[in-house]
């Protein structure tokens, strides 16, 4: 089985340095992109390779590549945004794909940029990263050095700047709009969709942006074409994804599988299964805020229409696992509890519903929950809901909550009747 | 309020930013790197520096948690609070931790050595429960662990 992303990544180990990359073939797409292939020549690549978006909504990456202006008449400087944010609870793909291999994510930067024609690029960063920081200050110095950043990047005249913007906290940061008002100094709340960053993102001006790894696939796509990347995948969309598992597993972890394993496989032969004495109650697929799935979703394939079929969202493929001797209702309060704090405050349904939905599942989870409670939850899912509120924070927030009243309500219902949690 | 050596800092800084707004951050940021944390008369400093009101840098040096607005110790302990490390048990590293230095979270050791913050996640989550200090990351926590690691800081 074939694993690009991460075929030189060493877990606890140094990352390539430049030298070593390009030994093992790295910025050969980059200098095969600037030297032959037109821009057009490598959309039409990444559209046919069906890459989607790896940063959470799994949006088409050569659909939202083109829908950035064309060059002429267009303001400028462009700018191209790599989001390694990765602040939801549960994910650690992007770290591990920045720590170990710093260049990689440099060389898709750059190929993309010459496709959607951005002279100026950011790498957002979460400040906790601050291995993955020093390794891609790094990277950068050195590509910069050898003239792969900069000026006329391999005799192209294309010219391309590269920063690394470490951010100062925040999970909101990581939704595209609000991270724009991060970068420009502002308080890091959403902005309108419309228009959308690609037409009027940073400072006014057409801005792409892109997960992390999103953006490692480029390379590889360039190198082996397109028919090569659908085929690493078992579903249609394309490629392999980094799947990770956290909770009580022997064998919490990541692990670069096909993009259409299933839940089975990754927890049971990757993740080893659950520990000793215990058994697998539920998982939240992709991360916080999807909704869990449960023992009759085991063999649903980590994809993106098959999770959504089943009643979740793919997120961002890093699994968190509820095992049956851990409090469901305590969960999702910790869930809660999380997205309260991490509302940026700008709209009142999420400013005041998440604390509020925090504070009756703190109240139920120490006894002191009462029959009306379940209701008040139920309520706070419909006004928080898609279309409620300003951006899709509050929305996420609810999935979890939404699917544990749905697959545990029982457990709900027993704390509020013991005046206990039966767990503690 | 701001020596010559951190004014030359944000100058360097605010040479890629188009506008002056957008180096408040990396400005305080270069301050905390400096004294710790941002107090009033040099977030009005950065300001002044800027020419930026200070309500337009206060503003956004109120959003962000990881910008300091009281003093911290010198070393900063982060403990996950989210899901994974939760179920993991962080509690308990907590608890140890609370014990042991005798403060609970946004609380400083009257000896100044250590700040205890809580914090989001820290993209460590096969490795929880986990902890940060000083950009240092501790994985697979236990109270023994615990132990060695805060002997490692003075
Ligand atoms: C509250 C919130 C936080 C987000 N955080 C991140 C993040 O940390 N990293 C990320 O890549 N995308 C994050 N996203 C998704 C981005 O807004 C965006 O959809 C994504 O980065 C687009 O890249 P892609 O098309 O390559 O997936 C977040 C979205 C929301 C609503
Ligand atoms: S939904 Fe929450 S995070 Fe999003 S804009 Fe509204 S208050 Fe901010
Ligand atoms: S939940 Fe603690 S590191 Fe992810």
């Amino acid at each position: 089985m074939e694993r690009p992303l991460t075929k030189h990544i060493t877990i606890g180990g140094d990352p390539l340095n430049l030298a070593e990359y390009e030994k093992v073939g790295g910025y050969e797409a980059c200098r095969k992109s600037l030297r032959t292939l037109t821009p057009d020549n490598i959309l039409q690549l990444v559209k046919d390779s069906n890459l989607r978006g790896r940063g959470g909504a799994g949006f088409p990456t050569g659909l939202k590549w083109s829908s950035m202006p064309s060059s002429q008449n267009s303001p400028r400087p462009r700018y191209l945004i790599a989001d390694a944010d990765e602040m939801e609870p549960g994910a650690f793909k992007d770290r591990i794909l920045m720590e170990g291999n710093p260049h990689q994510l440099i060389e898709g930067l750059i190929i993309c940029a010459y496709t959607v024609d951005t002279e100026i690029g950011y790498i957002f960063i979460r400040s906790e990263y601050t291995l993955a920081a020093e390794r891609i200050r790094k990277a950068i110095g050195e590509a910069y050095e050898k003239g792969y950043l900069g000026f006329n990047i391999f005799g192209s005249g294309f010219n391309f700047e590269l920063r690394l913007h470490v951010s100062s906290g925040r999970y909101i940061c990581g939704e595209g709009t609000a991270l724009a008002n991060s970068i420009e100094g502002n308080r890091a709340v959403p902005r309108h969709k419309v228009p959308r960053q690609t037409e009027s993102g940073l400072w006014g001006m057409p801005t792409l942006l892109n997960n992390v790894e999103t953006l490692c696939n480029i390379p590889h796509i360039i190198n082996n074409g397109s028919i090569w990347f659908k085929n690493l995948s078992k579903c249609k969309d394309g490629g392999t994804k980094i799947f990770g598992v956290s909770g009580k597993v022997k064998k919490p972890g990541a692990w670069e599988l096909p993009m259409g394993t299933t839940i089975r496989e990754i927890l049971e032969e990757h993740a080893g299964g659950m520990l000793d004495g215990l058994k697998f109650r539920g998982t939240l697929p992709g991360g916080a805020s999807t909704d869990f799935l449960v023992e009759q979703h085991l063999d649903v394939p980590m994809d993106y229409d098959s999770v959504q079929k089943a009643g979740s969202r793919f997120g961002t493929g890093t699994m968190i696992v509820l095992d049956d001797h851990t409090c469901p209702v305590g969960m999702v309060h910790n869930l809660e509890s999380f997205f309260a704090r991490e509302s940026c405050g700008w709209c009142t349904p999420c400013r005041e519903g998440l604390p509020w939905t925090a504070k009756v599942l703190k109240a139920i989870e120490d006894g002191k929950g009462e029959p009306g409670d379940i209701e008040i939850l139920e309520f706070h899912i419909r006004a928080l809901g898609p279309g409620r509120t300003f951006c899709a924070l509050a929305p996420g927030a609810m999935e979890p909550l939404r699917s544990a009243l749905k697959f545990f309500r029982e457990d709900f219902d027993a704390h509020i009747k013991e005046k206990r949690c039966p767990w503690s | 309020m701001l020596s010559d050596e951190i004014k030359s800092e944000i100058h360097c800084g605010i040479s890629a930013c188009p506008t002056r707004r957008c180096a408040i951050l990396e400005a305080l940021q270069i301050v905390q790197r400096h004294h710790g944390w941002v107090s009033e008369e040099r977030l009005k400093a950065v300001a002044e520096f800027l020419g930026l009101t200070v309500e337009e840098v206060d503003g956004v040096a109120t959003f962000y948690n990881r910008i300091y607005r009281k003093p911290v110790g010198r070393h900063i302990i982060f403990v996950c609070d989210s899901v994974s490390c939760w179920i993991m048990g962080f509690e308990n590293i907590l608890d140890h931790i609370q014990k042991r230095l005798g403060i609970s979270f946004g609380e400083t050791t009257s000896d100044g050595r250590f700040t205890l913050l809580p914090i989001q996640c820290l993209g460590a989550c096969e490795q929880a429960p986990a902890i940060m200090i000083d950009g240092q990351l501790y994985g697979y926590l236990d109270r023994d662990k615990i132990e060695a690691i805060l002997g490692g800081y003075e």
